[in-house]
C-alpha cells in the first residue's frame, strides 16, 4: 500500500524549510524529501540571513539558530587592479535588539531550520532524490517516484522546492532549461581565523559582523561581484559572474577568485587565514522576466526554483523563505476549505507573491539584468574612470584644483563619450525605475 | 534468531579539524557518521536475518544526538534501535564501554535470547578494538575477530563457520552459539535502504536507556570512574625538520647512481659509515 500525504515538499533548504514547516503547523499530513544527507549537506550560500522572512514564520529564532554576527557594517566597493572606490554604512543602530542582518553557515543553519520543521510534525526524509512526478489520468500532478525501491509516493499536492537547477520540474516539463544568460556561477571560499584576529582586522567586536559587496575589473569584464564576510571564526570570500559570460571567457572562476583574493585591498584581510572549505553554486539572476510558471495542477514551485532572486539586492535565501511560506498558505487555504489543488484554485498563489515584496521588487528591477548584459562599461570603463577620478581628486602634487576637475570631467567624456553618459545615466535610472 | 549490532557514532574524519592554536580537536560543527567498520557488521546482520529471519537491534553508548546514527541504521533495516544515554557513561573509556553495552546487551537477552553479537573491528576515532573482544569477555560468548565472512550458520546444531583473517593467513573456525563477531572491512557493502524503510525509520521510537534502565548497579565501573585509561595529552606530531634530499642523476651511469647514493647516506649518518666499515673488516 503506497503512502500517501496531504502534501509533499521536494527539497530542504530555505524554501522547503519554509513550505513544511507552514504546512504541518496548519494540520497537514506532510512529507519533506531532500537528497542530501542531512538538511543543509548540500546548500550553499554566502551567506546572509535576512531576519524579517524567517521572523514571520519563527518569531523567536534568534534564541536558537545558529547564527554567526549580525551586520553593522556594509561596503560596497568599486575595484580596478589596484584600487577600490566605494561606500561603507556602519551605524550603532544595527546593534538593535533584533538585528536585521546576520551571517550564517547553511550547513548549520540549515539543519536547525529543519529541526523546527520536524519537531512542527512534518516527516523529514533525506538522502532520497525525487526522480519524477506522477500524473493521473487528467494530467494532475497526485505525488512523486524517488530513487529508493518501492519509491511511489502520493499526495493531494506537491511543493517544489528543488534549487536552481530544479530538476524535477524541469524534468516533468513544467519548465525549461535554465538559459546561460540568466543564471551566475558562483564559487566561494571559508577561510579561518580566530575571532580576536577578526575583530581586529574590521574593528568590531562581540558578534558584530561587516559584509562586502564588490564590483569592478575584478571580472574581467564579465557580469558580476565579489563578496567578503565575516563569519564568527571564518571570512566566506567570493566571486560570481553570468555563465554566458564564463563561457566566452578564458578565466575560470577560481581564476577570478584567486584574483580577488590577491588584490591590494583584500590580501590584508585574509592573511594568515587558513582555507577550511571551498563551494560553488548556480544563482538564478534572470530576474521577474525568467520567473516561470509558478503553480500548476497539484503544484507549486518555490525557492531559487522558481527563480526569485533579487540580484541587486543579493536577496534570495529571504525570498525563498516568503515564497515557501505563501505556497503553504495558499495549500492551507484550499485545504480548510475542502477545494482540490487544481491549477485554477492554485493560482492565487501568483496573486500572494504579485502582493508580496518578492514579485514587487522583482518587477521593479525587471530590465535591469538585460540592461546590465548589454552595457558591460558599467563593470569595465566606470570602475576605472571613478578610480582615476579619486586619484586626481585626492592627490595634492601642485595641480590647481580646478585643472584637476577639468581633467576628471575630460576623463569621463573620453572614456564614454558625453552620449554615453547620458545614456547609461538614462538605462540606468530606467533599470532602476 | 536475535542478533545485536553495536554501533558507534564518530566525527566524520575526513572533515575533522585541529585547532591551530591548541592544537586539540575541534568537534564543533564536524559532521557526524557511523563508524564505517560497524557497516560492514550491519550489514552482514542484515543478510542474516533476511535468510533466517529473527530480528537485528543496533544498539550505542553516546550523547543524546547519537540519535542520528541509529535512526539510520533502522533505515539500512535493523529492526530496533537501543541508545545507552546518561551522564554516568561520560568519559568512558574502552573498558567502561564495554561494561555498559554488555549491560545493555543484556537486557535485551533478558527479553529475547541473542544469538550473535556483531561489531566493526575497530572504530576510525579510537583505533583500539578493544571494545567488541571486551564485550565478549564480559557476557561469555565464543569471540570471533577480524571474520571476513561467514561461511556456515547451522541454527538447529547451533553452530557457526567463519573465515577469520590471520596473520599470515586465513583461519577457519567453527564455533557454538551465542558468539560475539568482529566483521572485517570490504566483507560486503550496505544496501541502499527502500522507501519503506526510510519511513519505518523516521517514524519508529527509539529505546533511549539510562545506566539504570540498562541494568547498571555499579555506577563505579561506569564513564570516567570506570575508566582506568587517562588521555594525559593530545598533540599533532610536529612535522619533520629535515628536507628529503635530492641527488641530480643526470647522466650519470647505474655504478655512479649507487655510490652517490651511499655518499649522501653516509654524510647524513656518519656513524652507519662506521659501523659498516668495521662490520665489513670484520671487527
Amino acid at each position: 500500500m503506497p503512502e500517501t500525504f496531504d502534501a509533499i515538499v521536494v527539497g530542504a533548504g530555505p524554501a522547503g524549510n519554509s513550505a513544511a514547516l507552514t504546512l504541518a503547523r496548519e494540520g497537514l499530513n506532510v512529507l519533506q524529501l531532500e537528497r542530501g544527507e542531512y538538511p543543509g549537506s548540500k546548500n550553499v550560500q554566502g551567506a546572509i540571513l535576512y531576519a524579517n522572512a524567517l521572523e514571520q514564520l519563527i518569531p523567536d529564532f534568534r534564541d536558537e539558530a545558529p547564527l554567526e554576527r549580525h551586520i553593522v557594517e556594509q561596503r560596497v566597493w568599486m575595484l580596478t587592479e589596484k584600487s577600490h572606490v566605494g561606500t561603507h554604512y556602519r551605524s550603532d543602530d544595527f546593534n538593535e535588539e533584533r538585528p536585521n542582518r546576520y551571517t550564517i553557515i547553511r550547513a548549520q543553519f540549515d539543519k536547525w531550520f529543519s529541526s523546527q520543521v520536524k519537531d512542527a510534525g512534518a516527516l523529514v526524509i533525506c538522502e532520497t532524490t525525487v526522480t519524477g512526478l506522477i500524473r493521473d489520468s487528467r494530467g494532475k500532478v497526485v505525488g512523486v517516484t524517488t530513487d529508493r525501491e518501492g519509491g511511489e509516493i502520493f499526495a493531494d499536492v506537491v511543493v517544489l522546492a528543488d534549487g536552481v537547477n530544479a530538476l524535477v520540474s524541469q524534468k516533468a516539463g513544467l519548465r525549461g532549461e535554465l538559459k546561460p544568460d540568466q543564471v551566475a556561477l558562483a564559487v566561494k571560499e571559508t577561510h579561518y581565523l580566530p575571532r580576536d584576529v577578526i575583530d581586529q582586522r574590521f574593528n568590531i567586536k562581540g558578534d558584530e559582523g561587516v559584509v562586502i559587496e564588490a564590483a569592478g575589473t575584478i571580472t574581467a569584464g564579465m557580469l558580476g561581484t565579489a563578496f567578503l564576510y565575516t563569519n564568527g571564526e571564518s571570512i566566506s570570500v567570493g566571486v560570481g559572474c553570468i555563465v554566458s559570460d564564463f563561457a566566452g571567457s578564458d578565466i575560470s572562476p577560481y581564476d577570478l577568485l584567486e584574483r580577488f583574493k590577491e588584490h591590494p585591498s583584500v590580501r590584508p584581510l585574509l592573511a594568515d587565514a587558513e582555507l577550511k572549505e571551498y563551494a560553488a553554486h548556480l544563482i538564478p539572476e534572470g530576474g521577474y522576466k525568467a520567473v516561470p510558471q509558478v503553480a500548476g495542477d497539484g503544484w507549486l514551485v518555490a525557492g531559487d526554483a522558481g527563480q526569485f532572486v533579487n540580484s541587486l539586492h543579493r536577496e534570495g535565501s529571504n525570498m525563498a523563505m516568503t515564497t515557501g511560506h505563501l505556497a503553504a498558505l495558499t495549500i492551507a487555504e484550499l485545504k480548510r476549505e475542502g477545494r482540490p489543488m487544481t491549477a485554477a484554485n492554485l493560482s492565487t498563489y501568483r496573486k500572494r507573491l504579485e502582493d508580496s515584496y518578492v514579485l514587487k521588487d522583482l518587477k521593479k528591477y525587471r530590465d535591469l539584468p538585460t540592461v546590465l548584459h548589454k552595457n558591460k562599461q558599467f563593470v569595465t570603463a566606470y570602475p576605472e574612470l571613478l578610480s582615476q577620478a579619486a586619484d586626481t581628486w585626492f592627490r595634492v602634487d601642485g595641480v590647481d584644483k580646478r585643472t584637476k576637475e577639468r581633467s576628471i570631467l575630460r576623463n569621463f567624456r573620453r572614456g564614454r563619450g558625453l552620449i554615453g553618459l547620458v545614456g547609461d545615466a538614462y538605462k540606468m535610472a530606467r533599470a532602476f525605475r | 534468531m536475535n542478533i545485536v549490532v553495536c554501533i558507534k557514532q564518530v566525527p566524520d574524519s575526513a572533515q575533522i579539524r585541529v585547532h591551530p592554536v591548541t592544537n586539540t580537536i575541534m568537534r564543533q560543527g564536524v559532521p557526524t557518521i557511523i563508524n564505517p567498520y560497524d557497516l560492514f557488521a550491519l550489514e552482514e546482520a542484515l543478510c542474516l536475518r533476511d535468510r533466517f529471519g529473527g530480528t537485528v537491534t543496533v544498539i550505542t553508548m553516546g550523547p543524546p544526538m547519537a540519535d542520528t546514527s541509529l535512526r539510520k541504521a533502522l533505515a539500512y533495516g535493523a529492526d530496533r534501535a537501543v541508545l545507552l544515554t546518561d551522564r554516568f557513561f561520560a568519559g568512558s573509556d574502552t573498558l567502561a564501554t564495554s561494561f555498559a553495552l554488555s549491560q545493555g546487551i543484556s537486557r535485551l537477552a533478558a527479553e529475547a535470547p541473542v544469538d550473535i553479537v556483531f561489531t566493526g573491528k575497530q572504530t576510525i576515532d579510537g583505533d583500539t578494538a578493544q571494545v567488541g573482544p571486551g564485550i565478549a569477555k564480559r557476557l561469555n560468548l565464543h569471540q570471533l575477530t577480524y571474520v571476513e565472512h561467514i561461511d556456515s550458520l547451522d541454527l538447529e546444531a547451533r553452530e557457526i563457520t567463519v573465515r577469520r583473517r590471520a596473520e599470515g593467513g586465513v583461519q577457519v573456525l567453527k564455533t557454538g552459539l551465542p558468539c560475539l563477531i568482529t566483521m572485517l572491512e570490504g566483507t560486503n557493502s550496505i544496501r541502499f535502504a527502500s522507501m519503506d524503510d526510510m519511513f519505518r525509520a523516521a517514524r519508529t521510537r527509539l529505546d533511549k536507556w539510562s545506566a539504570k534502565d540498562a541494568g547498571v548497579e555499579d555506577m563505579q565501573k561506569c564513564g570516567l570512574r570506570g575508566s582506568p585509561t587517562v588521555v594525559k595529552k593530545v598533540f599533532a606530531p610536529s612535522p619533520r625538520t629535515e628536507k628529503a634530499k635530492i641527488i641530480d642523476i643526470a647522466g650519470l651511469e647505474p655504478a655512479q647512481i649507487a655510490d652517490a647514493a651511499i655518499e649522501t647516506l653516509f654524510e647524513a649518518n656518519p656513524e652507519l659509515h662506521e659501523d659498516l666499515r668495521a662490520f665489513a673488516s670484520g671487527a
